[in-house]
């Protein structure tokens, strides 16, 4: 597979193709993180993920269009505007979600699921409704496309490196919010036990419906970054739900470093395997791994030790 | 008073059957003495097997998917054969009856569309079906409709290696679609090696079966030969491996979603088509694809297909002024929405040199019909329910649409077991 080329060509093809896997796992870790808040933190299973995602993405579209007809000289810079918008819109939906049907349904998990996947059929067919069936093209400013000449070989994406400066960034305020703020730290109290919580002052109601809304708006931000590298349409959601949801279960409910673990291990062995065997049966290899695992150790990668 | 009512009403189920029945024949004798219109055929000479024909009307059914990730490219095969049963009854119908339909959802799910087929077939008993996009939903109603002795009009251009007595094909086969292709790449291109990638399911696979039996043929190289799940987004990893193997041509039947995941990425790696290194050749990105897709992603790509919409004809310039005017000036036509267009006109072909709406009858007449008002220009159908048809090459442009750079000179005839090729 390797012979005929030159040991430049080579460095830079891995070079490419690390840059792929991380590329990936970026793609992941954005998914993944809003649905690792709502369902690791909070135990809620948001069948309705993926929509909030495309929510995101057709705030962008919108967003888009309207830069480019009535603000003709700020479109290179419309897609911060966009981020920005895509997050205020999908956490305001979760929040009212969170108040309307969430609430009632905390400790009847199977029925959040029912409950989210009728939310999510309900979305989709609104946004078939408003936007038509077909995918919309979302057109993006031209700094934005094309690749980053880094060596004669080397070229990388330039929207697979912003979709990972911003999955960083995402990264790094989930973390600082959870675990170095006040907010965070209530949070964390009403996880570990609701009434103590309560007992000590704290508004969980309120708290609850700011988490869901928190993890609906990354999903947003999430479906804002995949319109550069991806699909916009009424059933695209469905392609990430499953990815997500996979990722979040594999690393451990409970724990957001766990998360950002397994989405770094899945991509890495999907990305390396994808370029070694064929796209399905890397596919399938991925998971049967993971499925493996977790037979073995059913709590994921990481598992918090939470005083019941 | 009980007892005598309970059996008053039971009566033989079979006398009362009877009765009905003569009381039909005495109403369809009496419609049969009266009718005065000599033009229109009574329905008891035109539907022998209780299909949904009364005398002003016939039912027809329409099974495509309307949501889910193939309802981009199926939504056009809707509004097509609408727009076609809407000029049939502005012209006076099929043996002067008024076309009415019923259309089904396949929701991108092929079970769904047997369902949806046998629920045509024995409730609606409609006179055709007009339906289906992926080889997995045909072969899904296949034998729902070869039990109930339906006939589906199915416009997707597919791999071939199939001829039901109860399909008529106005799409392109594998040898008119694939092998064409090939062929103008190597001649005219100088190709000489190939990366075959596709989404997983029968269509792409034995797409690449063929494609790769024939590049063995020509003596010349596959580098590659890669398959991705339908709705799958991250591309990557083979585009480098593309840009590795660096083949001459890469020969796209990536379908759906996917592929507006993997031009954009293949623009994002810095990838341009327009300077044919490699070539992208692909046989599954039609007009409406593009939309979707957005055209400068796509600039420089070939497709092999029988229908642009930027053909130059009398016919197609009437067609695709009528689809803009029913349904909007920012419409698309690809090749599979013309080829759904042909099916019902080449049913009702069928039906008037018949004279009969009953299935077995028209089935004996397909064999030479022919449609010169065809978009793409003329079509016959073939004994094997296949169309001749010419085969084209195009270029995408920016706007979305496709540059003619191609034509075969002569109608290509269908040959779905071609062989040497299973």
């Amino acid at each position: 597979m390797f012979d005929g080329y030159t040991s430049s060509e080579l460095m830079s093809i891995f070079a490419m193709q690390g840059f792929a896997g991380l590329s990936l796992f970026s793609v992941f870790v954005l998914m993944a993180m809003g649905l690792a808040i709502i369902f690791g933190q909070m135990g809620v299973i948001n069948m309705a993920h993926g929509e909030f995602m495309i929510l995101g993405a057709y705030t962008t579209y919108l967003t888009s269009g309207f830069f480019q007809s009535y603000l003709p000289g700020l479109f290179g810079g419309y897609f911060f505007f966009a981020i920005i918008l895509a997050f205020l819109i999908c956490a305001v939906l979760g929040a009212l979600v969170e108040w309307l049907m969430i609430r009632h349904l905390y400790h009847r998990p199977l029925d959040t699921l029912l409950a989210t996947w009728g939310l999510s059929l309900i979305m989709q067919q609104a946004y078939r409704s408003i936007f038509g069936a077909r995918e919309v093209g979302v057109d993006l400013p031209e700094w934005m496309m094309g690749a980053f000449q880094v060596t004669d070989l080397v070229e990388l994406p330039i929207n697979g490196l912003f979709v990972m400066i911003i999955a960083l960034s995402i990264a790094v305020a989930v973390y600082l919010l959870m675990y170095r703020s006040g907010w965070g730290k209530n949070v964390r109290a009403v996880v570990q036990n609701r009434s103590m919580a309560e007992a000590v002052g704290i508004n969980s109601a309120g708290i609850d419906r700011a988490t869901f809304a928190l993890g609906c708006g990354i999903a947003g931000i999430a479906g804002a970054a995949f319109t550069m590298i991806g699909s916009t349409g009424p059933s695209s959601g469905q392609a990430y739900i499953v990815d997500t949801f996979l990722v979040v279960v594999f690393g451990g409910a409970q724990s957001l470093i766990g998360t950002i673990i397994s989405a770094f291990g899945i991509s890495q062995a999907q990305s390396t395997m994808e370029f070694f065997l064929s796209g399905s049966m890397a596919k399938v290899l991925t998971l049967l791994v993971v499925v493996g695992i977790l037979m073995l150790r059913p709590e994921g990668l990481m598992a918090l030790k939470v005083r019941r | 008073m009980g007892t005598t009512d309970t059996n008053a009403s039971v009566r033989s189920p079979g006398k009362r059957l009877g009765f009905r029945k003569s009381l039909m024949t005495l109403a369809a004798s009496v419609m049969l003495a009266t009718s005065a219109q000599a033009a229109t055929p009574s329905t008891a000479d035109v539907n022998t097997t209780d299909l949904a024909v009364t005398d002003d009307t016939v039912t027809v059914g329409i099974l495509h998917s309307i949501t889910g990730t193939m309802a981009i490219s199926e939504i056009g095969s809707v509004q097509a054969e609408k727009l076609a049963i809407e000029q049939i009854n502005e012209s006076g119908g099929v043996l002067g009856r008024q076309i009415e339909f019923v259309q089904e959802d396949g929701a991108s799910d092929w079970p769904t569309f047997a369902e949806k087929s046998r629920k045509l077939l024995r409730q609606d008993n409609v006179a055709a079906i007009f339906g289906a996009w992926t080889s997995a939903s045909r072969k899904a109603i296949l034998p729902v409709i070869e039990q109930y002795n339906g006939m589906l009009y199915y416009p997707t251009f597919y791999e071939g290696l199939e001829q039901s007595p109860n399909v008529v094909y106005t799409g392109q086969e594998a040898t008119q679609q694939i092998l064409a292709g090939i062929d103008w790449a190597v001649k005219e291109k100088g190709a000489k090696s190939f990366y075959l990638l596709g989404s997983d399911y029968i269509w792409p696979r034995t797409s690449n079966k063929i494609a790769r039996k024939h590049i063995d043929k020509l003596g010349l190289k596959v580098v590659g030969e890669e398959y991705y799940p339908l709705g799958h987004t991250q591309f990557n990893s083979v585009i480098n491996k593309i840009k590795l193997k660096k083949p001459d041509v890469i020969f796209a039947s990536v379908v759906g979603g996917s592929n507006v995941a993997f031009y954009k990425q293949m623009k994002a790696a810095g990838v341009d088509f327009t300077d044919e290194k490699p070539l992208l050749l692909t046989i599954s990105v039609t007009e409406d694809e593009i939309r979707g897709i957005g055209g400068d992603n796509v600039e420089g790509i070939y497709a092999s297909m029988k229908y642009f919409q930027s053909l130059d004809n009398p016919n197609n310039n009437e067609f695709v002024a009528a689809f803009k005017e029913t349904y909007g000036d920012d419409m698309v036509i690809g090749d599979v929405t013309q080829a759904a267009y042909l099916g019902p006109w080449l049913w009702k072909a069928a039906v008037e040199k018949a004279g009969s709406f009953d299935i077995d009858k028209i089935r004996e007449e397909f064999a030479g019909i022919e449609f010169t008002k065809a978009p793409e220009g003329y079509v016959r159908i073939h004994e094997n329910h296949h169309l001749w048809s010419k085969t084209r090459i195009g270029q995408a442009q920016v706007d979305g649409q496709y540059k003619v750079v191609h034509e075969t000179e002569e109608l290509m005839e269908p040959d779905p077991f071609p062989e040497g090729y299973q």
